[in-house]
């Protein structure tokens, strides 16, 4: 416990179990994750708030991560910068809002974000297909790829824009049933 | 400056009160990136506020207090922006002018912070911008003016990381001049912090952002919430205050425990990575049902097994708790241990070890009545937990009612299983997706296909008779099973082989064992969609295992009923031995003081103990049952994998790829062995307090062992079974089993009368005659007369009465709300359609114009004298439609248009002309000229 506790000071730890699901023990045991991601740039002494980044490259390579065909959407979509460096905050943020206990709303407004390919706030046709492409495997054909998205956009779209906003995505995903099981990582 | 530029953008597509927000919101974020002392790249600035930006959309609950606390930054903000400020002045020279005078005053006023920075001390300065600010305050919009003052001191502080004496003074001359108003409006502020901190978890912001949010948010609560309470409430106040803290405080550490203490973590993330959720569940489940049994482990062990180890007789005291000398030299052979007879059958695991004595003990422990309140508030707690759970689960999973609306986006979004990290499982996971997309594609492109539906109908109705056979023969097989068992018991033990003793458990097992299979070859021929032919399965087996388990205990009442029987007889000659051996005394000594028989327990006469014999029944049972799981997947599983592992290498075809291969996990059946175990458990319990201490142990040696075969030699599904809310499902079932196994148990007590020489409730009538005792015994008087009004009919009945009255209203109730429900998701699906077909109507309307138009010009290319009358009729034709139409909505207008620009090209003149008479806009006539007027006709969609 001793040289565990100057990882992060008490307060920065309730900070952190205020501002995310985890208790205590998680976030040290993220910090452990984190620090292993990339010994030579994290610190283990985060008192002072040190600004360092963890490029996308390593991050996606956790075995949590590896076999997941939006991994770098999402760890793109939890960084700041977009380019999927992410600091010690953001990591922890990404954690939190696939953990178990993040509610429906949350999870939703960020697998919205992760299925945003081109970042536009919409779930255009553009970004539908790249999710098929991406859990398939491309192992579709052009024509079906053009029948599921047109059939998903037909589904979901309330205001016939033929694109999904957020509104859509959201009242679609609050029935899918799962949803909330599928989308959450244990770490 | 790509940030600024971004600003603009925003600020002049919005109008003023929105613009100051951006602006403003940007302010914010940047003093808290300033805070954080990281001074970001540009580009990434850029990034941030467009994420920013949208999360402000998002959040509109937030919108009117953040608005106003951004509005209170922004003095500080401008004078450490000043610089860019400026810049930004030039560059937005071609600005709106409302735009531009807002950003004005702020500019001058940043300037003159600069100048005042300047020229004197920091916290001059700071005097400054107090006077400022109060000045300032009359642009803000707001209510409490003090407060916001104050509030600004407390965002200055934060801002400069300064705490100069002068503001600190100031604050506590605004706490002072609070008025009662005031002091509200500040309580509800802190109100409002307190929730954000409590929410902030749930808030899609950055964590940098969360984090400076919180610390403000925390700062401001410590630093107001001991102004709040003045005079007498003060200390109150402060006392309340501070231990909310030590609650909140001590919750988060019991928190932290309680999550430190849940078991097998990693080992289900294990799991869970490999095989994907589905798996996962099972083993979630075991562990769930792990914790119940641990705590019913509990109430059976601190309340009847416990006290009557400590404070009861000791073993070889009383008949009933020594074994019988006839069986006393094999007692203690493994053989009749594993049997559960010999000493294990006079211990503390079965009923009839412990002593009906009212109290036990210097602590006057009223065991029997004990057992009886824990053997039901087993099944009480047990209703509770479970009841619990599926109303959680009820309202945590999607309401999912209309299944086949979101076909499509489901699989699009949430087939993906976040939690895979094992290749293999990828594999499998992609594959899956794929066929499931094919499926359903050749679904919607043939949503109808029946060929030959009358062989299938046969076969449908063949195969539910094969499966009425099977489940009817095997009921009759255990009923025969075990009256023959009944014949053996009556039958010398040591004449009978191991098979004739254990007939029962192994046919159950075999059956169990047996019959799914078979269940899911005859299913085949009914060749119904997966999904439904799961669920049929799933019923089937549950039928099953639910026949066996009644025929089974309806064997066992048999059995019951005959041991009832001996018991009397046995009852009537001991009694009258008894009897004859007072007679025989008196006479022979001729007194009346006849001492009591002497009898060594081990000599006793005893009878058959119905009791611990059922509960020896439930135990070998549960115990068999684990045999055979552990055999099936040491043989089934592991020797199946080694096999295939290590004969590949010298085998003809790939056993891995081919035949054999290696097993999947049955998630459905292992979920249904453990329902119908906990079913067993719940039963037995009553009659065998030792069954629940038993069944822990099995719970968590299964959870091993189980653990370690799955991922020691199972591969991951092939179709990866959907195991959609299945967990409300299997809930449900084990609310079913319960409910069940609650029936036999409740008879039992209320019908059969107890052994009279074995058990805690011996000599007395029925078994719950102990509650009437202690009602009336203990209890002091005027209990047990509210007691017998309680169980007055008169008064029963209006209760029964008020309860049934109570569900119907309720019943109506929800059949309104599920009306409502069911308006308001057809009003929704209406609206959406409606959406859809006006979409629709567009195009169809530009399809028709689209048809017509084309077929205009070919039919006048063509042929030259129809060319004249094909226009001429459909102008005629459309002309009258068009002034019929005309009053209506702007779709016909549309129409209007598109009819005159198909006239236009027709040469003769005076015929276009009645329409345009009759009333038809003279404008669109006009307007489009033969050549562009059409090309426009067929170009733009309909203006609606």
């Amino acid at each position: 416990m001793g040289n565990k506790q100057t990882i992060f000071t008490d307060e920065q730890l309730d900070a952190y179990q205020d501002c995310t699901f985890f208790t205590r023990k998680e976030i040290l045991r993220l910090h452990g994750r984190y620090h292993e991601l990339a010994p030579h740039l994290v610190p283990m002494d985060y008192t002072n708030e040190p600004d360092c980044k963890v490029p996308l490259a390593l991050i996606v390579n956790m075995p949590e991560l590896k076999e997941n065909p939006f991994r770098n959407r999402i760890v793109e979509s939890f960084s700041e910068d977009g380019m999927g460096n992410l600091s010690f905050n953001e990591f922890v943020d990404m954690f939190s809002v696939l953990s178990e206990m993040a509610p429906r709303e949350l999870k939703a407004i960020y697998a919205f974000k992760i299925y945003d390919f081109n970042v536009d706030n919409y779930l255009c046709k553009e970004d539908l297909e790249k999710t098929l492409n991406k859990l398939t495997k491309e192992e579709l054909t052009p024509e079906e790829v053009e029948l599921v998205c047109e059939k998903t956009i037909e589904e979901a779209d309330l205001d016939g824009d033929h694109k999904l906003s957020f509104a859509d995505f959201e009242n679609m995903i609050s029935r899918a049933p799962d949803f909330l099981s599928t989308f959450h990582i244990r770490i | 400056m790509p940030p600024k530029r971004k600003n603009d953008a925003i600020i002049q597509a919005e109008d003023v009160g929105m613009e100051v927000d951006a602006t403003l919101d940007s302010g914010s974020e940047d003093e808290a990136r300033r805070r954080s002392k990281n001074r970001r790249a540009k580009a990434q600035r850029k990034k941030k506020q467009v994420s920013d930006d949208e999360d402000d959309e998002e959040d509109e609950d937030e919108a009117p207090r953040k608005r106003g606390r951004r509005k209170r930054t922004k003095p500080q903000d401008s004078d450490q922006d000043d610089e860019e400020d400026k810049r930004r002045v030039r560059q937005k020279g071609a600005k709106a002018s409302r735009r531009k005078a807002a950003n004005e005053e702020r500019d001058e006023e940043s300037e003159e912070d600069q100048g005042k920075r300047k020229k004197g001390g920091r916290a001059a300065s700071k005097q400054e911008k107090e006077d400022q600010n109060k000045e300032k305050k009359g642009n803000v919009k707001g209510k409490d003016e003090t407060n916001k003052g104050s509030e600004k001191d407390k965002k200055k502080k934060n801002g400069k990381q300064s705490s100069s004496p002068v503001s600190s003074s100031e604050d506590e001359s605004d706490e002072e001049s609070m008025s009662e108003g005031e002091i509200a409006a500040l309580k509800e502020q802190v109100e409002e912090k307190k929730k954000l901190i409590a929410t902030l978890r749930n808030k899609p912001w950055r964590m940098q952002r969360r984090l400076v949010l919180l610390k403000e948010a925390q700062e401001f609560v410590e630093k107001f919430e001991g102004a709040l309470g003045k005079g007498r409430g003060k200390k109150l106040y402060a006392f309340k205050v501070m231990m909310t803290k030590k609650l909140i405080k001590f919750n988060r550490d019991f928190e932290n425990f309680k999550t430190a203490c849940i078991p097998w973590e990693r080992k289900i993330k294990e799991v869970e990575s490999h095989f994907g959720s589905s798996v996962a569940s099972y083993f979630i489940f075991l562990r769930w049902m792990y914790g119940l049994n641990l705590i019913l482990f509990g109430f059976m062990f601190g309340l009847v097994v416990l006290p009557e180890v400590l404070m009861g007789l000791p073993y070889g005291s009383i008949p009933r708790k020594t074994v019988p000398r006839s069986e006393q030299d094999t007692a203690m052979d493994f053989s009749v241990l594993f049997d559960f007879g010999g000493y294990c059958k006079y211990s503390i695991l079965f009923y009839g070890y412990y002593n009906n004595e009212r109290t036990i003990g210097v602590l006057k422990f009223r065991l029997p009545l004990s057992y009886l309140l824990t053997g039901v508030g087993i099944f009480g707690y047990s209703l509770m937990v479970v009841i619990r759970t599926m109303a959680r689960n009820a309202n945590e999973g999607g309401d999912g009612g209309d299944e086949g609306e979101f076909t499509f986006s489901w699989k699009m979004f949430t087939s993906w299983d976040y939690l895979i990290g094992n290749p293999e499982t990828a594999d499998n996971k992609y594959a899956s997706i794929t066929t499931s997309f094919k499926e359903s594609i050749v679904d919607e492109k043939e949503n109808q296909k029946d060929e030959n539906i009358h062989l299938r109908r046969f076969l449908r109705i063949l195969a539910n008779i094969m499966i009425l056979c099977c489940l009817g023969g095997s009921g009759y097989l255990i009923y025969f099973v075990v009256k023959r068992s009944q014949d053996f018991a009556k039958m010398d033990p040591a004449s009978l082989t191991w098979f004739q003793k254990n007939e029962v458990e192994f046919v159950m097992s075999l059956l169990g064992l047996v019959c799914p299979p078979l269940f899911e070859t005859i299913a085949e021929l009914e060749d119904y969609h997966p999904r439904i032919a799961l669920k049929w399965q799933l019923g089937r087996i549950f039928a099953l295992f639910l026949g066996n388990l009644y025929t089974f205990l309806f064997a066992l009442f048999d059995e019951v009923n005959a041991k009832l029987e001996t018991e009397q007889e046995l009852k009537n000659a001991t009694e009258w031995a008894i009897h004859e051996y007072n007679a025989n005394y008196s006479s022979y000594y001729n007194t009346t003081d006849v001492p009591p028989l002497v009898v060594n327990p081990a000599d006793a006469v005893r009878g058959p103990c119905w009791e611990t014999a059922v509960g020896i029944e439930f135990v070998k049972l549960i115990v068999s049952d684990m045999q055979v799981t552990f055999l099936t997947i040491l043989i089934g599983d592991f020797g199946r994998a080694i096999t295939v592992r290590f004969l590949n290498y010298c085998w003809c075809w790939d056993l891995e790829a081919g035949i054999p291969s290696y097993a999947e996990f049955d998630i459905s059946g292992n979920v249904l062995g453990l329902i119908f175990n906990q079913g067993m458990i719940w039963m037995g319990a009553f009659y065998a307090p030792g069954l629940v201490g038993l069944n822990v142990l099995r719970l968590l040696t299964s959870m091993y062992f189980q653990c370690w075969a799955v991922m020691a030699c199972n591969v991951p599904h092939e179709r990866v079974f959907k195991a959609s809310r299945s967990n409300n499902f299997y809930m449900g079932l084990l609310l079913l089993v319960l409910f069940l196994s609650l029936l036999p148990v409740v008879y039992t007590i209320m019908t059969l009368p107890p052994s009279f020489d074995c058990g805690p409730f011996s000599g007395q009538d029925r078994m719950y005659d102990v509650v009437m005792e202690t009602i009336t015994q203990d209890l002091p008087a005027f209990m047990g007369t509210i007691f017998t009004y309680a169980t007055n009919p008169g008064l029963i009945m209006p209760a029964v009465l008020l309860m049934v009255l109570a569900i119907y209203y309720l019943n109506t109730v929800s059949k309104g709300y599920q009306q409502a429900n069911l308006d308001l998701k057809k009003k929704m699906k209406m609206a959406r359609d409606e959406e859809k077909n006006r979409r629709n109507n567009k195009d169809s309307t530009n399809q028709v114009m689209k048809d017509l138009e084309d077929l205009l010009p070919n039919k006048s290319l063509i042929p030259p004298p129809t060319e004249e009358e094909l226009p001429h009729d459909i102008i005629i034709e459309k002309g009258s439609r068009s002034t019929k139409m005309k009053p209506g909505s702007a779709g016909k207008g549309v129409n209007l248009q598109k009819e005159v620009s198909l006239a236009a090209p027709n040469p003769r003149r005076p015929v276009a002309h009645p329409p345009r008479a009759r009333g038809g806009p003279p404008g669109h006539l006009r307007g489009p000229l033969p050549g562009p007027g059409r090309g426009r006709g067929r170009g733009a969609p309909p203006r609606t």
